[in-house]
């Protein structure tokens, strides 16, 4: 008997609570699927291209510098007598496909890219544990011809970088990217050295501030493919990110602001002294 | 204990359902807009979010909101990564509440076509700061559904939102937020 009372008094007890309570607030969330965002500050960890892609129509200005070695002294100051650049912009045709053109002082290079971010890191509903990029760039030097008596091939003058950039957020300030990268020159000094370069890239970036990063980026060619005096390039750099710009202040052994130089024509090293100070500042313009 | 005892609690219990069903009862949806709009001399922005979920109960009053940082939609993406990521800090804080309530309720009849006006006062949090909001809001109460329309300014710096100094000047210390919802009567 007590029973069924009890039961009755239950009853309207959690009848009135259903009614009653406004619990909007303890309501567990509709689940969705949350995309990763900001892996990367901007498009490039230092050098090289990272994860990112910029928005559709949007244009992304870049002006890159990387000046002379540090070892220069007081005489060169410290390597701002000299400086490589290149000037260029990144385009949104999608959020995920990306074109891009620039121009560089090194060997008078003009080169051009297609980008596409085929997989999205994700949470929720789908899980997708790694970013996925692939890009393929195409260089063309537009030097004199050394010897210009001999046939001459406009092909000698063009060469070729693939790229898949694989990449992951790991945590809110650190996000590693791995990217295995082919180069493909169409010319080389001599037999003895290879026509297709491969390298693997690694890049590593960890959140200082919500506005700052520091980035460190290497290139590992896998050995026997190019000339003796080359080695890996090694770059750490500095992202500050204002609104509208991203700058990247970096130091790095490499004068090449494009693929195919920083990761295969690369000779300075580290331990000599022989680093050089640079700078990409990126400009976003909306249309 | 006897048959009446449990007969009488039957009743009694059986009653109040019924009288919880019928006084009020919780007016709901979660398809609600909210957008904020900051004016300087320099630069507007503006953000939506539809996504907003919010109730009241018309019995009480009581009044309130759950919305999901990440779901304000900006027309260009930067900012938009900008906002969850340097500004509101979204995956810290995922969520931005208010808890009030609609003062005058009874003088709201969401039984009547037509159109009633209510203070509402109560507390908003947004970045794990919780500040004192009070503001106008207008009901229309049309078939059943109750269209709500509140606007109120806050302060950036009140909730801890820092905004560097080179960006100071496009960012407003008044931003103006305007609530849009549409409840219906949920059982």
């Amino acid at each position: 008997m007590n029973k069924i009372l009890f039961f009755f008094i239950l009853l309207a007890t959690t009848k009135l609570c259903l009614a009653q309570d406004l619990d909007l607030l303890d309501e567990p969330e509709l689940e969705t699927i949350d995309y990763t965002t900001a892996t990367f500050k901007t498009n490039r960890v230092v050098n090289g291209h990272s994860i990112e892609t910029v928005a559709k129509n949007e244009f992304d200005f870049k002006i890159s510098h990387r000046f002379g070695f540090l070892s220069g002294g007081p005489y060169d100051m410290f390597g701002l007598d000299q400086a490589t650049m290149r000037i260029g912009g990144d385009y949104g045709i999608t959020d995920n496909l990306n074109v891009g053109l620039g121009r560089s002082t090194v060997d008078k290079t003009y080169d051009g890219f297609v980008k596409y971010k085929f997989l999205k890191q994700s949470t929720g509903l789908k899980t997708m544990p790694v970013t996925a990029t692939w890009i393929s760039h195409m260089g063309i030097t537009t030097l004199k011809w050394p010897q210009p008596d001999r046939q001459n091939y406009f092909s000698s003058r063009l060469h070729y970088t693939h790229q898949l950039l694989i990449a992951r957020k790991f945590t809110e300030g650190l996000s590693v990217q791995l990217s295995p990268t082919l180069v493909h020159k169409n010319i080389v000094d001599s037999t003895k050295f290879k026509n297709d370069i491969l390298s693997l890239g690694v890049g590593v970036r960890q959140k200082l501030t919500s506005r700052t990063t520091l980035n460190l980026e290497y290139y590992y060619v896998i050995p026997n493919q190019l000339e003796e005096d080359k080695t890996n390039v090694l770059s750490v750099g500095f992202d500050i990110e204002t609104g509208g710009h991203v700058f990247q202040l970096f130091f790095t052994n490499s004068s090449g602001p494009f693929e195919k130089a920083f990761i295969t024509d690369t000779k300075a090293k580290w331990l000599d002294g022989d680093i050089r100070f640079g700078f990409n500042i990126a400009r976003v313009f909306n249309f | 204990m006897n048959k009446t005892s449990i007969l009488f609690a039957a009743i009694i219990t059986f009653g109040l359902m019924a009288f919880t069903n019928h006084s009020g009862g919780i007016y709901k949806t979660n398809t609600g807009n909210i957008n904020f709009f900051s004016h300087t001399p320099v630069e507007d922005i503006t953000a939506d979010n539809h996504k907003v979920k919010t109730a009241f109960d018309a019995e009480t009053g009581k009044l309130q909101f759950s919305v999901l940082i990440k779901d304000f939609e900006f027309p260009k993406a930067l900012m938009q990564e900008h906002f969850n990521e340097n500004y509101m800090e979204s995956t810290k804080y995922p969520k931005s509440t208010f808890t009030g309530t609609i003062d005058k309720m009874s003088a709201v009849n969401l039984a009547k076509d037509g159109t009633y006006k209510s203070s509402i006062t109560g507390k908003l949090t947004m970045k794990d700061v919780t500040k004192e909001v009070s503001t106008m809001a207008t009901f229309v109460v049309k078939g059943g559904i109750v269209n709500a329309k509140a606007s109120f300014t806050v302060n950036p710096v009140d909730y801890h939102i820092a905004i560097p100094k080179t960006v100071a000047a496009k960012i407003s210390n008044e931003i103006k937020i305007n609530v849009d919802a549409d409840y219906t009567h949920s059982h």
